[in-house]
This record gives C-alpha cells, sequence and structure tokens, in this order.
C-alpha cells in the first residue's frame, strides 16, 4: 500500500489503537493535519504546544498509555522541550512527533527551523529525524514500542515537510527487531532467592516503591509483599497511590518532606527494599547517611539505575511485577513484630499534623484535606510544584495507582493543569481535580480555553497564598526572610480570568467556606476554577534540613 | 584510573553525538576517541579511553548501553588486549639536523612520509609510552604540528568483543 508520510502516521495511530492526539499546528505539519482532518482523528487544540505535551503526559499518567503530541517546526518543537524533560524524567511513555523544514533546507538556518533531535538527544529515551520514507514505517514502530516497553519515556520523530508529502511503501511492522534494545524483565532466579532470604533473616526491613511500581501495575504484589512479609512500605511522590492509604503499614511519603514514621524507618532499616525506585536525592537527602544500616535489594528495569547513587547488596534487574511475584512465591517472613510496633508508634505518635485555628485565616492543608474527605479520595488528582504540591502529597491520601499525577523528577510548575486536561480527556465521567499554586497555574492557564473548548470539567483549586510559597519558605529557613522576587503582586482575579474564558470562577477564604466551594465545583458540569486564598505564612512540615540525614528534620508534629 | 572501551554502534547520523554527549552530561571525562569501520556494513567502532574510578566506569557502561544505537560495550582495560595510535609529526628540519633526524626515526620505527627544505613529516605506531618517547625526542629538533588518531584497541588471541554475522 503506498501512503504518503503524513498519511503514515495516521495509520501508525491507528494501528497503535491511539484515540486522541494532543497538539498545535503550524507551517511544518500543514500536510499532517491535513490527513487529520480527513481522517476525523480526535485530537485537543490547546492554547501551547507546552500545554499539549502535558496534557499527553497527563493522560499517559492517567491510562499507561502512551501520550501522542504534535507540533510544528522551530518554535513548536522548542515549546514541547520542557514537556519532554518532565516525562524524561519519571519515565511516561510519550511519542512527540515535530515537523521539520524540509530536507533540502536542514541545516540552512531556514524559517522556524531548529535542531530539535539534537536540542532533546538528553531528555528523550531515543529520536529520530526522519530521512527517508521507506524507513519511516519502521521508525514509527520503533517509537511506540521504545516509549512504552522497558523504561518508558518520550520519544521524538521529526518529519520534514517534504517527506510528509512524498509516498511510499507502507506495511507497518507486527514485530520490532532492535538488536541494541532487550529489556530484561525476568530477575536473576539466583538473586530473586537471596532477596527472599534476605526478607527472612531481616528484623527490620521496610518497603521503599517508587513511580516503577505504578509504571509495571505491581501495587497488588507491593501491597501482598507488604503483607504477607509484614514489612512496614514507604513511597515516594511519583509511587503514591501505589498503597492503599488507609493500609496500617502504609508510612506515607518519604524523603525531604516525608513523614516522621516514613524517614525514620528507612534510616533504622536493616533492610531496605526498593522497589522501581531511584534513590532520588529528594528521597535519601545527604547519600552517606542514608539508610546506613541497611542492606540493599534493589529492583528496578533499569540496569544503569541499580549502583548509581547507593550501592544494592541484591540488584535485581526486572519488571518489578514480574520480580515481586517471584519473590512472593518464595517468600518467608521475618520476626519482624517489634519492628512494626516501633514503627506503628511513630505513626501514631508523630502524625502530619497543622493547626486550623479561626476561620479567618484558611490553612492550605484543611482545604485538600476537605477535598478528600468531599471526593472520598476518589477523584484523580494532578497537582503543580511547590508547596500545594507536598500538602497535596500528604493530605490528600490517592488510594489508587494513576491517580495521584504530579512531576516529581523535574520538577515542573505549570504542568498539573494541562495533565489535568489529558486525564480528563482519558476519563470524562471521572472527577479531575488539579491543587495548583497560585504561582504554577499562572504558568499555563491560557489552557483555560482548552478546557472550555472541550466542554472537560476539570476542577483547578489554586492553593493561593500570594507567594512562589517553597521559594519563600526557603528564604525563611536560609536566606533570613529576604524574600527575593518571590511575591506575586499583579496575579489576575482567578474568578474573572475563568470567566473571561467562559470557565466558573469560585473563591473560598475562610474555613466554612471551603466544603460549599467543593461541593459547588463538583456540581458544574464544566471547568471550574477554586480560588482558596490560603494563610501566606504556612510552611511545609516536616522538613529534613538540606544535605542532612533524612531523621534531622524540622518537626511540625510537636506544636 | 584510565579504562579502555571499545564500543560497537549504529552507523548512523548523530550516533558519535549521541556517544560524546552522553559523557559530558554526565561528567565523564573523555581523555581520547577514535572512529572507524567494522567489517560488518552499518556498524562502527569508537574506542574511547576514559579517565575514572571502576564504579563510574560501570556506570558509564549501563548509561552507554541504554543508547538504542549502541550495541556492544566492552571494557579492554582488564583483558589482554594490544592497543595502537598512531602520531603524524612535523617537525623542523634544517638540512643539517636531516640525517639525525632519520636515525632517530629508525630507532623508533618510525617512518618519514613527507620533507621539504625546512620541516619532515614523521609517522609513528605505538602504545603510548612509545609515543610519549618518540614526541620527547622530537622536540629537540622542534615539533610544528602533530595529528593523532587516538588509541585503538583489539583482544589477544582470537578472542573478540563480538561474532561477525554470518
Amino acid at each position: 500500500m503506498k501512503l504518503s508520510g503524513a498519511q503514515m502516521v495516521l495509520a501508525c495511530l491507528e494501528a497503535e489503537n491511539v484515540e486522541v492526539v494532543f497538539g498545535f499546528p503550524g507551517g511544518a505539519v500543514l500536510t499532517l493535519y491535513d490527513e487529520l482532518f480527513k481522517k476525523g482523528v480526535k485530537h485537543i487544540l490547546t492554547r501551547h504546544e507546552q500545554g499539549a505535551i502535558h496534557a499527553a503526559d497527563g493522560y499517559a499518567r492517567a491510562t499507561g498509555k502512551p501520550g501522542v503530541v504534535i507540533a510544528t517546526s522551530g518554535p513548536g518543537a522548542t515549546n514541547l522541550v520542557t514537556g519532554l524533560a518532565t516525562a524524561y524524567m519519571d519515565s511516561i511513555p510519550l511519542v512527540a512527533i515535530t515537523g521539520q523544514v524540509a530536507t533540502p533546507f536542514i541545516g540552512t538556518d531556514a524559517f522556524q527551523e531548529a535542531d530539535i533531535t539534537g536540542i532533546t538527544l538528553p531528555i528523550t529515551k531515543h529520536n529520530y529525524l526522519v530521512k527517508d520514507i521507506h524507513e519511516f514505517p519502521r521508525i514509527l514502530k520503533e517509537a511506540f514500542h521504545l516509549a512504552g516497553t522497558g523504561r518508558k519515556g518520550p520519544v521524538l520523530l521529526d518529519l520534514p515537510k517534504d517527506l510528509q508529502v512524498e509516498e511510499g511503501e507502507f506495511d507497518y511492522p507486527q514485530e520490532v527487531d532492535i538488536s541494541s534494545y532487550k529489556p530484561t524483565y525476568e530477575g536473576h532466579s539466583g538473586q530473586i532467592m537471596r532477596a527472599a532470604a534476605a526478607i527472612k533473616k531481616a528484623y527490620q526491613p521496610v518497603l521503599y516503591a517508587g513511580g516503577g511500581v505504578i509504571s509495571s501495575g505491581a501495587h497488588a504484589e507491593l501491597l501482598a509483599l507488604s503483607q504477607k512479609g509484614a514489612i512496614p512500605v514507604t513511597t515516594t511522590l511519583t509511587g503514591l497511590g501505589g498503597v492503599p492509604t488507609e493500609y496500617a503499614l502504609f508510612l506515607g511519603m518519604l524523603g525531604m518532606h516525608g513523614t516522621y514514621a516514613a524517614n525514620n524507618a528507612v534510616h533504622h532499616a536493616d533492610l531496605l527494599i526498593a522497589v522501581g525506585a531511584r534513590f532520588d536525592d529528594r528521597v535519601t537527602g545527604k547519600i552517606d547517611t542514608f539508610a546506613p544500616g541497611a542492606r540493599v535489594i534493589h529492583i528496578d528495569i533499569d540496569p544503569a539505575e541499580i549502583g548509581k547513587n547507593v550501592l544494592a547488596d541484591i540488584p535485581i534487574v526486572g519488571d518489578v511485577k514480574l520480580v515481586l511475584q517471584e519473590i512472593l512465591k518464595r517468600l518467608r517472613p521475618g520476626d519482624t513484630r517489634e519492628w512494626c510496633d516501633r514503627v506503628l508508634h511513630w505513626k501514631k505518635d508523630y502524625p502530619l499534623s497543622y493547626q486550623q485555628k479561626d476561620d479567618h485565616c484558611l490553612k492550605p492543608q484543611f482545604v485538600i484535606e476537605e477535598l478528600y474527605r468531599l471526593t472520598g479520595g476518589e477523584a484523580i488528582v494532578t497537582t503543580d510544584v511547590g508547596q500545594h504540591q507536598m500538602w497535596a502529597a500528604h493530605y490528600y491520601r490517592a488510594r489508587e495507582p494513576r491517580t495521584f499525577i504530579s512531576s516529581g523528577g523535574l520538577g515542573t510548575m505549570g504542568f498539573g493543569f494541562p495533565a489535568a486536561i489529558g486525564a480528563q480527556v482519558a476519563f470524562p465521567a471521572k472527577t479531575v481535580f488539579c491543587i495548583a499554586g497560585d504561582g504554577s497555574f499562572q504558568m499555563n492557564s491560557q489552557e483555560l480555553a482548552t478546557a472550555v473548548h472541550y466542554n472537560l470539567p476539570v476542577k483547578v483549586m489554586i492553593i493561593n497564598n500570594h507567594y512562589l510559597g517553597m521559594v519563600r519558605q526557603w528564604q525563611e529557613f536560609f536566606y533570613e526572610s529576604r524574600y527575593s522576587q518571590t511575591s506575586l503582586e499583579g496575579s489576575p482575579d482567578f474568578i474573572r480570568l475563568a470567566e473571561a474564558y467562559g470557565a466558573r470562577g469560585l473563591r473560598a477564604t475562610s474555613v466554612e467556606e471551603v466544603a460549599p466551594a467543593i461541593k459547588t465545583a463538583l456540581q458544574i458540569p464544566g471547568p471550574v476554577v477554586i480560588d482558596f486564598h490560603v494563610d501566606p505564612a504556612e510552611n511545609v512540615l516536616p522538613m529534613v534540613v538540606p544535605n542532612t540525614s533524612l531523621v534531622e528534620m524540622i518537626g511540625g508534629w510537636e506544636k | 584510573m584510565k579504562r579502555i572501551l571499545a564500543i560497537l554502534v549504529e552507523d548512523r547520523a548523530g550516533v558519535l553525538t549521541r556517544v560524546s554527549g552522553l559523557f559530558s552530561r554526565r561528567g565523564y571525562n573523555i581523555q581520547n576517541i577514535a572512529v572507524g569501520r567494522t567489517m560488518e556494513p552499518g556498524i562502527s567502532r569508537m574506542t574511547v579511553t576514559v579517565d575514572a574510578d571502576p564504579l563510574t566506569v560501570e556506570q558509564v557502561v549501563k548509561q552507554l548501553n541504554k543508547l538504542v544505537n549502541v550495541i556492544k560495550v566492552s571494557d579492554l582495560t582488564d583483558e589482554l588486549s594490544v592497543g595502537r595510535e598512531l602520531i603524524l609529526v612535523k617537525v623542523k628540519a634544517e638540512p643539517g639536523r636531516r640525517s639525525e633526524i632519520q636515525q632517530m626515526a629508525a630507532t623508533f620505527r618510525a617512518k618519514i612520509i613527507d620533507i621539504s627544505p625546512d620541516s619532515m613529516i614523521i609517522e609513528v605506531t605505538g602504545e603510548e609510552q612509545k609515543l610519549q618517547a618518540f614526541l620527547l625526542m622530537m622536540q629537540e629538533f622542534g615539533i610544528k604540528e602533530i595529528a593523532s588518531t587516538g588509541k585503538i584497541c583489539l583482544l589477544r588471541g582470537s578472542k573478540v568483543t563480538r561474532e561477525l554475522r554470518s
């Protein structure tokens, strides 16, 4: 079958069961958009390419399927950069298709030319500049294969304008054969036996679970291992939702803003079982004092993660779901009763806490707790980055995998709202909330137009403290309260901003206004922005002092 | 510590950038890099000398293996191998000193491949120590310019880093 390059893209989307693409047209993708028009593919037009790629990312995180985004050459492509880096850091499967200037113009500084494969080399799992139409079917197949297998990640295809028109034989490959790319899924059986033996011998084991648990769908196995082995479990930010929050041995998040119980458990552990996690510096604090007495079992699909930051005593390369299944088969629990008692006391004695004193100064934590209460933890929640993100991690206790969506590794402000749009596109009937900061929201608030355009009932909850709160907090703690450039004067009236786009705007400034505002928002069938005016002086606690061990925490529980 | 890596890569546009870019962005220092073809069409061989401790090298190898165009990475440092580098040296050679230079070149089994009224180009091959010694001797005459290939390496005996696909 002879197809043009543009038609090949569409045929590939069909073969890969892609139900929606996010994007923004332009000169170098006109032919592609023309085919899109003819085929009637579902396309979400955002108002900025960054919005499109974060939406595709939110779609991917909510569904587990690769998100697809299209942008034009030059500025269209460079506007994808932050989104690619975001997805790369959190191992999210994306396929980004960019237009490129026509082949004869490449390298001539043509209009809207940018070397996007060069630019995105370090922030994609792989990328391709298509030079020969005959290679394109294979490249399309490889792109989806690479994005969605092994350690997942974003793949970029740069398709010159002339190749969108040029015809070639299209025979979509069923199989992929990349001799240099063969991810390991099954764990090494000897290592699995060693891991089971180490668990049997351990008195103070802790499970430390990351985004890999969500990515491989290993939440049931993780819970089973924790239950059968009587092993307390903590997760990273990207692992949230991987363990049911009401589960007794779940200690909450660990790390810089981890719970007392999680950080102390890891610090005093004699066996640390890292599952799909990468010992990020926000998790470990000062690396030489991290889990000082623990043997380490490290399970990850990416061999390069093992030994990168922390040496593993028992490394296991493989898909965490398959590896956990094998460990479970061989599991004989150790004697962890005393340890569990101790950990549960920490959990009980040092809970996350804040004080909502009077109703005139609304605490951000209270707002998020109310959201949790009123949605029963059943909503999909996305966040931006900053204080509100940490409060969301603490107080919106996501129950299910893929319902807590946040930019972990890159920490991308402006991620939450477009990601919520992507999640809502994936699940039109679900309640989707974006918990945003007043700073972060303004980085992609133009996507209100997208939400209105497609009548996506995303609810944006702005935790408005009139500051770039996390930076302000660091200035307070470590820069003697010199608040350099963190006060956000000149922010818009968010109600009127929402209304200008044709969305609804609500506001809550006191305790008694919170629940009614959330309830009203839930009843409105379209997009809503709720502006919660909260205490600007509130800090995220507990907090590990930077470059110290996890147990050197500024409290919060003693108040 | 110096490590020598043999990297087999797909011969595609941008592969050298992917490999060298990985070294620089992860903070590994390349001392030397040589790239050339192999017996298999479409596959090139890079020989990279990197100065790093064993743990860092292990991480380098793992990261290289993640590059989709990288077929195989072998650390040849602890293997029995032979390594060579070729250097072209342009040295000042007034007529009165030519024979002296020629003698010196002969001692090092170097070849004179170009002569002009006041200079010569000498081709010398060998391992690092020999090349260093040769350059030291040539400095006495005055080196005008050098170009070198970078080190290339093969395993000794019949062992290969990768069997040819039949």
